[in-house]
C-alpha cells in the first residue's frame, strides 16, 4: 500500500470520511469510561477533596492544547518544505480544535482554582503561558482570515505558527523558570507518578479520548476545508455533487 | 560571494534607512514623545504615591518600550513595499536575511535606541535610583533589539494585508512576553537587592536566539508577501 497517494486531497477526502466514525466512536467510549473512573472510581484526594476531579478534564485538555500546537506547526513546516496543499489544510483544520482545548484548560483551571486557591485567576506562569498560547492560536487564525489569497494565507500563517512554536517549550519550562503558585507537575517521566493508580489511569484514558476526539473533528474539518477551497470545478465537473462523486471513486 | 560585498550591502541598507529617517525626523520624534506620554500617564492614573510608583516602574517602562517598538513597526517594510524597493532587495545576489538584518538594525537605532537613552530620565520620574537605573538601561539595551527582531517578522507577515496595524499587534505582542518578563524581572530583582544578572543573561539569550532565527523567518515572510 502506498501511503503517499493520500497526500492528494482527492484521495484523502474519502479516506478521512471512512476514518471519522471509528475515531469518533472510540472517543465517545473512552470518554464515558474515563469520566466514570474519574468521578466514581478514583479515590477522593486527601488534601483537595472532590474538587480535584476536574483534573481529569483539565490536564488532558492542557496537554492537548500544547500538543496540537506542535502538530499544527509540524504540518505547517511540512507544507512549507514540500509545498503540499494538504499539509496546509491540516494546519488550518487543527487550529480551532487547539484553541478550543486551550480555552477548556483555562476554564477548568479557573473552576479548580476558585475552591483550591480561592481565586478564579492568578497570574501564575502556567496560566499565563496557556493564555498566551490562546493568543497565538488566535493570531494564527486571524492572520489566515485577514489574507484573501489562499496561498499566501497558508504560508504566512505557517511561518507564524513555526515562530510561535518557540513559545511552547517556554510554557513547559515556565514552571521551573519562575517561582510560582502552581503546583509542580504530578506526572513526570523521570520520577514516575505520585498519584493513585486509578487516578492516573482515568487521566490517561481521558487523554487518549481527547486525542481520538481531536482526530475525528480535525478530519471532519479538513474535509470542509477541502470542499471550501476546491468548490470551483477544478477536479470535478459537477461541483454541487462533489462529495458523492468523490466518494464513488 | 565575497564577505566584503555582503558587509557593504548591510551597511548600505543601514546608512540609507538612517538617512531616510533623518530626512523624516518627525517619525522618530513621534516615537519618543509617545513613550514619554504613555509613561507619564501612569502616575496620573495610579496616583503619585512614590512607593507604588517604584513598584510598578519596571513593568510600566517595559510595556511602554514594547508599545513604542510596536507602533513603529509599520515603518520597517511598508514604505519599501509600496515603492517597489523591497522587490529589488529580493532580487539582489546578497542573501535577503542579511539585508533584513540591516533594516532591523536601522529600525532599532531609530526607535529602540532613543528608548534606551531616555530610560534613565523616565526611571527617575518613577523614583528609581543608583544601580537599578543602570540595570534598567542595560535590560533595555539587551531587550529592545530583540523586540525589533521579533517585530520585523510580524511586520513582514502583515505587509499589504488589510487591518495590518491591529493584526501586527496581535501577532507580535504574545511573542514579546518572554522579553517583557525577563526585562522587567531584571529591574525588579535589582530593586529587591538580588541583582538582575540572571534575567539579564536570559535577555541576552533571547537576543542571540532572535538574531539567529528572526532574519531568516522575516526573509521567508517577505518572500511570501511579494509572491
Amino acid at each position: 500500500m502506498i501511503w503517499s497517494k493520500y497526500s492528494v486531497p482527492q484521495a484523502f477526502y474519502p479516506l478521512a470520511g471512512r476514518l471519522i466514525p471509528w475515531f469518533a466512536a472510540v472517543a465517545v467510549i473512552l470518554m464515558v469510561v474515563g469520566l466514570y473512573m474519574g468521578f466514581f472510581v478514583a479515590p477522593t484526594d486527601f488534601q483537595q477533596g472532590e474538587s480535584y476531579r476536574i483534573i481529569f478534564v483539565h490536564v488532558p485538555a492542557a496537554w492537548m492544547s500544547m500538543f496540537l500546537y506542535v502538530v499544527m506547526a509540524v504540518w505547517a513546516g511540512v507544507g512549507m518544505g514540500l509545498n503540499a496543499r494538504l499539509s496546509f489544510m491540516m494546519a488550518q483544520a487543527i487550529a480551532p480544535t487547539g484553541a478550543m482545548f486551550t480555552f477548556l484548560a483555562l476554564l477548568t483551571g479557573a473552576m479548580w482554582g476558585k475552591p483550591t486557591w480561592g481565586a478564579w485567576w492568578v497570574w501564575d506562569a502556567r496560566l499565563t503561558s496557556e493564555l498566551i498560547l490562546l493568543f497565538q492560536y488566535a493570531g494564527v487564525m486571524l492572520l489566515r482570515t485577514s489574507i484573501d489569497d489562499v496561498r499566501r494565507a497558508d504560508r504566512s500563517s505557517a511561518v507564524f505558527a513555526l515562530v510561535g512554536v518557540v513559545n511552547v517549550p517556554i510554557i513547559y519550562y515556565s514552571v521551573q523558570w519562575w517561582n510560582t503558585l502552581h503546583q509542580g507537575a504530578s506526572v513526570s517521566m523521570a520520577t514516575g507518578s505520585k498519584m493513585a493508580a486509578t487516578m492516573l489511569m482515568a487521566m490517561l484514558i481521558m487523554t487518549i479520548a481527547f486525542w481520538m476526539y481531536s482526530i475525528a473533528v480535525i478530519l471532519a474539518r479538513v474535509r470542509c476545508v477541502m470542499l471550501e477551497r476546491e468548490s470551483l470545478p477544478t477536479w470535478d465537473e459537477k461541483p454541487a455533487a462533489m462529495p458523492e462523486a468523490v466518494e464513488a471513486r | 560571494m565575497s564577505h566584503s560585498s555582503m558587509w557593504e550591502a548591510v551597511t548600505g541598507i543601514v546608512r540609507r534607512d538612517l538617512l531616510l529617517a533623518m530626512r523624516r525626523w518627525s517619525d522618530a520624534a513621534m516615537s519618543v514623545f509617545f513613550l514619554v506620554i504613555v509613561v507619564s500617564l501612569f502616575p496620573l492614573g495610579v496616583g503619585p504615591e512614590p512607593a507604588v510608583l517604584r513598584t510598578i516602574a519596571p513593568g510600566v517602562l517595559w510595556v511602554a518600550a514594547l508599545l513604542t517598538c510596536l507602533l513603529s513597526l509599520a515603518r520597517v517594510f511598508t514604505p519599501d513595499y509600496l515603492d517597489g524597493v523591497l522587490e529589488q532587495m529580493v532580487l539582489v545576489p546578497q542573501p535577503l536575511s542579511l539585508l533584513v538584518l540591516g533594516k532591523v538594525l536601522a529600525h532599532w537605532v531609530i526607535s529602540g535606541l532613543p528608548v534606551v537613552l531616555l530610560s534613565p530620565l523616565l526611571g527617575l520620574q518613577f523614583g528609581l535610583e543608583g544601580e537599578t537605573l543602570g540595570v534598567l538601561v542595560l535590560s533595555l539595551l539587551l531587550g529592545t533589539p530583540t523586540l525589533s527582531m521579533i517585530g520585523a517578522i510580524g511586520a513582514a507577515l502583515v505587509l499589504g494585508v488589510r487591518g495590518s496595524g491591529l493584526l501586527v499587534a496581535l501577532l507580535v505582542l504574545p511573542l514579546y512576553v518572554p522579553v517583557l518578563i525577563f526585562g522587567a524581572g531584571a529591574v525588579t530583582s535589582s530593586m529587591a537587592g538580588i541583582g538582575g544578572e540572571a534575567n539579564l543573561s536570559l535577555l541576552g539569550a533571547c537576543l542571540v536566539l532572535s538574531l539567529f532565527l528572526a532574519p531568516w523567518a522575516t526573509a521567508a515572510a517577505l518572500r511570501i508577501a511579494l509572491e
